[in-house]
């Protein structure tokens, strides 16, 4: 197998004589938004890969200096938008960490079930977007399908498919709609009919696959070393799902694996997100019929004050571990606040596993970094 | 290991840092000085074995400034902060970004966005802000932008 084995050190590149630099983006389809990659290239073969970011970089952690521990929340749903969920979660835990507050039981599985319906939402729009990236159109519609099914199931109880903005401090924010757990049902069953569809449209397509295999080698140890985390690392065979590690909320009572693959190529990274969607039904069945009685949320002050000190929560996101770092000087808004996104860490990645591949083969291995712009530029 | 052993270790490595464990994690203030040094045997000591650098930041007090680096190990799932404090009118510390390379491209936003100046970076350029900003620092609690900063 193909295994980058001329890839140019990494030592500074800069452009030679007969090198080609290039731009892609920030408005190109392959991106997902405007992101912009400044590619030096000998021949076909790239020689570096330069990311250009702050196009839609709208200083969210300065924002929320000015805003309460109530309010900062809403604007972590535009970070990465896929997992508005998961997000809006990573800071109500920081929250609750600050507060001491203990969470009804009902909420904390409202949360997870809503997590879970997220990242599957995510990684559906991932699988559609990159099937479409590597040219082929029919499998963006098989994968809105269903991801449109959980953005109904979204609607009827948050208000919004897309921003959320459903986890509050203390529990969610209303309790779930009578109709969720029959639509929730219903989905489990759709999904379950149609997710062979997937595997047989593109997973096993033998054109997929040899756009993927060996493309864009990842080894275990630059996989920890560039800090990815998520889907990217677990496709090097590195363990590192937040939930498994480090549980927050009921997960560790959960019965779920995690995912690994070994291969380290895109192929691996592919394969983890279509069996990381597997997981997360498995974990929605678990909890859909469980969902214990009681309160949604706790009873907490309307105005939230923080007491001195530094706080920091680790959740998994679809795309890997987002980290929300406050500190606080025992005000109400928060004095520094800081937002580890996944995507930022798997960027920086991009440069090291695109070097010596050539340029066609760059779309397969940002499609497989699942980058969500807003989320690496914050 | 645990927060206890971790202490101890720290305590023989490098004898001048002061040690906080009030919080979740074992917090570590070392002199930027001596930052370099302690990285290098944080990351290659196999007790140690912090490969993971999951969140490097800044912290702007007005007075002064502070690194923060949160370090991970992937094979004994330990965690501990590094916090080391700069002067804000002449902010200076090694780069680690031979060490993780992860910190290669946070350094980058850091140096952006609080003008902290990493000594030895292999590429210290702007990555978030556009070509030719001039100015001040934009997440520096001093900055204001009449222009674009909407107050709420």
């Amino acid at each position: 197998m193909y295994r980058q084995t001329d890839i140019i050190s990494d030592a500074q590149v800069s452009p030679q004589e007969g090198d080609l630099v290039i731009n892609v983006g920030p408005q190109h389809p392959a991106t997902h938004g405007v992101l912009h990659l400044v590619i030096t290239l000998n021949g076909e073969t790239i020689k570096k890969v330069e990311p250009h970011l702050g196009y839609i970089h709208r200083s969210i952690e300065k924002m929320c200096e000015s805003l309460t521990y109530r309010q900062f929340i809403y604007v972590t749903s535009r970070m990465d938008y896929l997992s508005a969920h998961i997000n809006n979660h990573a800071c109500a835990l920081c929250v609750e960490k600050g507060l001491q507050v203990e969470i009804p039981a009902r909420a904390q599985v409202i949360r997870v079930l809503m997590d879970e319906l997220t990242r599957i939402a995510s990684h559906e729009l991932w699988w559609g977007a990159m099937a479409m990236d590597l040219g082929a159109f029919t499998p963006f519609f098989h994968a809105f399908r269903e991801r449109e099914t959980i953005n109904d199931i979204m609607e009827e109880t948050c208000g919004a498919r897309l921003t959320m903005n459903y986890m509050v401090p203390g529990g969610v924010m209303q309790d779930v709609h009578p109709n969720f757990q029959r639509r929730v049902k219903e989905f489990i069953q759709l999904y379950k009919r149609k997710i062979h569809e997937y595997d047989e449209l593109v997973t096993g397509n033998i054109i997929f696959q040899n756009r993927m295999k060996g493309v864009g080698y990842l080894s275990p140890e630059d996989a920890v070393a560039y800090g990815c985390s998520g889907p990217v690392t677990r496709g090097s065979g590195v363990s590192s799902d937040i939930r498994k590690i480090y549980p927050y909320e009921i997960y560790d009572k959960l019965n779920f694996d995690e995912v690994l693959e070994s291969g380290g190529d895109s192929f691996a990274r592919y394969m983890i997100r279509i069996r990381e969607m597997h997981e997360s039904i498995k974990i929605i069945e678990q909890l859909i019929d469980n969902i214990p009685e009681g309160d949604f949320q706790a009873k907490t002050k309307a105005v939230l004050k923080l007491p001195k000190g530094e706080f920091y929560t680790r959740v998994e996101t679809a795309r890997g571990e987002l980290g929300v770092y406050i500190v606080s000087e025992g005000g109400t808004t928060p004095y520094r606040i800081k937002f580890r996104s996944p995507g930022f860490s798997n960027l920086s990645v991009l440069d090291h596993i695109a070097r010596g591949s050539k340029i066609g083969d760059l779309v397969a291995m940002m499609g497989t970094l699942d980058l969500v712009i807003p989320d690496i530029d914050r | 290991m645990t927060k206890e052993e971790l202490k101890i270790k720290i305590a023989e490595l490098l004898p001048a840092a002061t040690l906080d464990e009030t919080g979740e994690w074992l917090n570590v203030s070392v002199d930027p000085n001596d930052w370099l040094l302690l990285a290098q045997q944080l990351r290659t000591d196999p007790t140690l074995f912090f490969d993971y650098l999951f969140c490097l930041t800044c912290i702007d007090w007005k007075t002064h400034l502070t690194m923060v680096y949160h370090l991970s190990s992937t094979k004994h799932r330990h965690n501990i902060v590094i916090k080391s404090k700069l002067d804000r009118n002449k902010p200076e510390i090694e780069t680690v970004s031979a060490i993780w390379r992860t910190a290669g491209f946070h350094e980058r936003e850091v140096y952006e966005m609080f003008g902290v100046n990493f000594l030895n970076h292999p590429d210290l350029r702007l990555l978030i802000l556009p070509d030719g900003w001039e100015g001040k620092n934009p997440l520096r609690k001093d900055f204001e932008d009449t222009v674009n900063m909407i107050k709420l």
